[in-house]
């Protein structure tokens, strides 16, 4: 029930932001505070309960039928890998939360929306049923358009458009994909242990042949994958900063999470043909991100691609097969999330919203660096942590990932590592160019006599800290995260998944 | 907690309790930060009155589980032989200098900085794994780039800037390195490495795991080792990849300068005491030739570059580099003649930490005078700017002037036992190479190297000259001498310069036994 509770108490807090009256707008942005902070707490306890001795791999199972003439249950339960994403989630909502106390236009609308794809965010992580799953997948959906469209910036009807085209094809390809499996296993069930159980022997290998690389891509669009990321960076930009960092931080992975817990769990014979061929697209998505990157001129773009570098990593982890790979995977997942939200709510909220420009060298001639020392400052961690550098949770994600697909590909290391520098160069002009093109000895500001910017808010420093101690506090300890994570793949679902034995 | 944990983590404390009071009361940061400073400082000799030299090897050893799940050999791995004490001693006598010789215009952002800086060293000094190694290694960039920005004006911020890049970039090939030997030997601890790396089983493992790639036997471990050469050269440096350097040393602080070349040059030659060489002796002695020249050009190139500088802190910046040069040159003659006398081996090695150490207190005193005259000068430092100071101001004149001539290298002040022993080993070692393998590399750089010798008197000569020397200008007439203050940061280093100039063995007798154990 516990894990229930994370989801329940974000719909609560829809229910309760949406029950108020109109003009206790203050109380409404409480409420969402509140109930983030809920479902972290929730989350964490969960976290903290996760028996990792125990021989049960999935705890918290609750098993309810719920419409039995389709053998639909409501079936969620978490191991390690949902618990850390979990987690993650409670993190992001916070933070998100924090980072849009300044919305002024119908914010209890704001925060109902926001709300509610933090709910459906915690109800796919722990969903063991693939039509409950793919409910809370599409309870995702809907409410992006709508706070997009209405609270977003730069071409926002076009962005919400366009990732709403994208998230929807990608369903679809999916509830084709659960149809046909439902029909083809005859197990009358959408229980994914039971369908996965049979995989081997129930589903043909003419079926996976087809029906994974539908289902993979079918959740990988919304990982952002090559060459179907292009909605990413531009529904980045679009949206307003708490859905930036929420599409960024946590719905992203929802597309590599499923990715991995149903394509690849119902389909091992369709992903051992098309894993090469995923691996390639992961890589070509890291070195491709890292040099639009590098083009681009405006910081959002910069931060938007940088998130297509970042998540082929773990599409790339994904396929390695072996335990190290896999883990790096999913920590990753959780490391881009916190770093990503991190980089876009310096770039949306401290910057943009104050300085209402987002071009590089325009913000070069603002001295950002001493007008908002702690924008900078921040900035800064995020990255250094973003490129990787050790004692962030990026450095030992990518390390693990690397190390994992050297046995499997080890020609793709080149391109990646090449993939590495790109980001460490695009990382630093943005840096760069953004926050300390010091001109400190010509004219102060040739652009005009604007008004001091207003200070960093407390709610912005307490959303930007709390980010911070976590990449900072799961680099130094990775362990914490590692531990549950790599137990994981040891239960019967998920060990069929590895096709070679780390090596010792 | 034990000890080595506890030093790294005092200036940590240091530097959050500091980020915490408000910006305006920087007499109480400053006094914060020198009160840590002091407090590393004392448990820096503590340790180093503590380390059992008689027995040597490493002590203090600390190691916990860190990553354990990815057997990727991640741990956190601490330890100490005489050859990180000496640094640590180091790095705790130089940040607090620095600290006093910015005094009042010192940041609280910068007192923040140079506390973490503290910290970073602390722990590369320690670290006994490579990744745990190179997690303090790489964060010194951060605090290092706010320091050099600090400078202000748009070159201290390219100059930060192209820093940060050229470390950051050299890294990256070390750690790409340490990722194949990792693959190679699942092993990330540097002590084991050490001995794969004597035994020659290093070069076999990297062999067998990348064989398929078709680099021919030892050639992905010219790779590996030209990947940890790159990110070290970068950092020490070595001509010619010096280029960031003098923007750098001349655009930051002077007290951040006393910092950059008094203790983060020493990151690099502690990456080739404890990386290069224990990891890959048969392949340094392989490329010695080519080693030694490149230490050559670099002892060379320098010393000529600083005759022609305008700038009293570019000179010393290529000073710096041309010092470090001999360190280079008697690491590599070394490593070109592992079966030579053991003496004269160990006299060399000997030269080359005392010349590390020395080296770290006397630049880093050239540029707290540097700090002071421009105090006094509002920011000039053209060498056309200044003359016949000593009448003006003899107290800076004659200890400054102790400063150069411990540079040049006068007997009886510290700089000289070092520049003694380095020549004299790798003399010995060069005619035992000529007599035994009748090769004349390691004689014939000596003799180059020398000639970088003169250069170097010549170039600090030409300062004393053109700075304190001559007619006095008129606008100097009232140039204020050192206060008591001033007086009082500088004495502990210049008693130092005179200590371990004339009883160098109370440096010798920490690492004697370390050197010993150099393969």
């Amino acid at each position: 029930m516990i894990l229930n509770a994370t989801f329940l108490s974000a719909f609560l807090g829809v229910l309760l932001v949406l029950l108020l009256p109109r003009r206790f707008e203050m109380l409404s942005r409480w409420l969402a505070l509140l109930a983030s902070i809920a479902g972290f707490v929730f989350a964490c306890k969960a976290f903290a309960g996760y028996d990792q001795k125990s021989a049960q791999h999935f705890q918290y199972v609750t098993q309810i039928p719920w419409i039995k003439a389709l053998g639909i249950q409501f079936f969620t339960q978490a191991d390690g890998i949902s618990l850390v994403l979990l987690v993650l989630t409670g993190i992001i909502a916070i933070a998100g939360v924090l980072f849009s106390w300044n919305v002024t236009q119908r914010p209890r609308a704001f925060f109902a929306f926001f709300l509610t794809i933090i709910a459906g965010v915690y109800g796919v992580f722990q969903s063991f049923d693939l039509f409950l799953l793919f409910v809370f997948y599409e309870i995702v959906i809907v409410p992006k358009y709508f706070l997009i469209a209405a609270w977003g910036s730069t071409n926002r009807e076009y962005g919400a458009m366009k990732l709403t085209i994208y998230s929807v094809a990608g369903s679809a390809l999916v509830l084709l994909v659960t149809a046909a499996t439902y029909a083809v296993s005859g197990a009358h069930s959408f229980d994914l242990m039971v369908l996965a159980d049979h995989a081997h022997i129930v589903f043909p290998a003419s079926f996976q042949v087809w029906a994974f690389p539908a289902m993979f891509l079918g959740f990988a669009v919304l990982a952002g994958i090559w060459p179907f990321h292009t909605w990413a960076p531009t529904g980045h930009v679009a949206a307003p900063t708490a859905v930036s960092m929420l599409l960024a931080g946590v719905v992203m992975k929802l597309g590599s999470y499923s990715a991995l817990r149903v394509a690849m769990t119902l389909f091992p014979q369709g992903l051992e043909q098309w894993r090469n061929v995923i691996a390639v697209l992961a890589t070509i998505g890291i070195l491709y991100g890292a040099l639009v990157a590098l083009a681009q001129r405006d910081l959002k773009f910069v931060v938007g691609y940088s998130s297509v570098n970042h998540m082929g990593f773990v599409l790339l982890g994904l396929v390695t097969l072996n335990t190290i790979g896999l883990s790096g995977a999913v920590l990753q997942m959780f490391s881009h999330g916190i770093i990503g939200g991190l980089l876009f709510a310096v770039v949306g909220r401290m910057i943009y919203d104050r300085t209402h420009t987002r071009d590089i060298a325009t913000l070069g001639s603002m001295h950002l660096s001493k007008a908002l020392p702690f924008a900078a400052f921040t900035f800064t961690v995020a990255s250094v942590a973003s490129m990787g550098l050790p004692g962030f949770s990026g450095f030992i994600a990518e390390l693990t990932i690397l190390s994992g697909s050297w046995k499997p590909f080890p020609l793709l290391l080149i391109p990646t590592g090449l993939g590495v520098v790109v980001t460490v160069a695009f990382t630093l002009r943005a840096l760069q160019g953004s926050f300390f093109a010091a001109k400190a000895d010509g004219p102060p500001d040739p652009a005009g006599h604007h008004e001091p910017f207003d200070p960093i808010t407390l709610p912005e420093k307490l959303g930007a800290c709390l980010l911070m101690a976590t990449t900072l506090g799961v680099g130094l300890y990775p362990k914490i995260l590692l531990d549950p994570i790599m137990r994981s793949f040891d239960s019967p679902l998920m060990h069929q998944l590895i096709r070679e034995v780390a090596s010792k | 907690m034990s000890a080595l944990t506890f030093l790294t983590f005092t200036p940590l404390i240091g530097a959050a309790l500091a980020a915490i009071v408000p910006k305006k009361h920087a007499g109480y940061i400053r006094a914060l930060g020198f009160g840590f400073m002091l407090s590393s400082l004392a448990w820096a000799l503590f340790l180093a009155f503590a380390y059992r030299r008689d027995i040597g090897g490493i002590q203090f050893s600390e190691w916990h589980l860190w990553v354990p799940n990815l057997n990727l050999g991640i741990t956190y791995f601490l330890g100490v032989d005489g050859l990180s004490t000496m640094l640590i001693l180091l790095t705790a006598i130089i940040t607090p200098f620095a600290l006093l010789a910015a005094g009042s215009s010192l940041s609280k952002l910068n007192v923040v900085m140079m506390l973490l800086l503290q910290s970073a060293l602390f722990g590369t000094f320690t670290a006994l794994n490579f990744i745990h190694w190179f997690l303090f290694y790489e964060l010194s960039l951060v605090p290092a780039f706010f320091l050099i920005r600090s400078g202000g004006g748009k070159l201290a911020s390219v100059a930060a800037f192209r820093f940060f890049v050229y470390t950051l970039l050299g890294g990256l090939a070390m750690l790409v390195s340490f990722l194949a030997i990792q693959l190679a030997t699942h092993t990330f601890d540097l002590l084991h490495l050490a001995s794969l790396g004597q035994s020659g089983d290093l070069d076999r493992m990297l062999d067998a795991q990348f064989g398929s790639l078709g680099f021919g036997p030892g050639g992905i471990s010219l790779l590996v080792f030209a990947g940890i050469f790159l990110g070290l050269a970068v950092k020490v440096p070595v001509v010619p990849f010096h280029t960031w350097l003098p923007d750098a040393y001349a655009e930051a602080p002077s007290p951040v300068s006393m910092l950059l070349t008094g203790l983060m040059s020493k990151m690099g030659l502690y990456g080739f005491l404890r990386l290069l060489l224990p990891l890959f002796p048969a392949r340094m002695q392989a490329l010695s030739t080519p080693l030694l020249w490149l230490a050559v050009i670099t002892i060379v190139f320098s010393a000529i570059a600083a005759l022609a500088q305008k700038d009293i802190k570019r000179l010393l910046a290529y000073s710096s580099v041309n010092h470090l040069g001999y360190c280079l040159l008697a690491i590599f003659a070394f490593a070109a003649v592992p079966h030579g006398p053991p003496n004269d081996r160990a006299a060399a090695m000997d030269g080359v930490l005392l010349q590390i150490f020395n080296h770290g207190l006397t630049a880093s005193a050239l540029f707290c005078f540097v700090a002071f005259i421009e105090r006094r000068s509002g920011g000039l430092r053209g060498l056309a700017d200044f003359g016949g100071l000593r009448s003006a101001a003899p107290v800076i004149a004659g200890l400054m002037g102790i400063a150069i001539f411990s540079s040049l290298g006068l007997p009886g002040l510290n700089g000289f036992v070092g520049e003694f022993l380095i020549f004299k080993g790798t003399l010995a070692l060069g005619a035992f190479q000529m007599i035994n393998e009748s090769s004349g590399a390691v004689l014939r750089a000596v003799v180059f190297a020398a000639i970088g010798l003169f250069v170097t008197a010549v170039f600090l000569l030409n300062l004393i000259q053109k700075v304190f020397t001559g007619p006095l200008p008129e606008r100097w007439a009232k140039f204020p001498d050192l206060s008591s203050g001033e007086i009082l940061t500088v004495a502990p280093v210049i008693t130092l310069i005179f200590v371990l100039g004339i009883y160098p063995q109370l440096l010798i007798a920490l690492f004697n036994k370390t050197v010993l154990f150099l393969p």
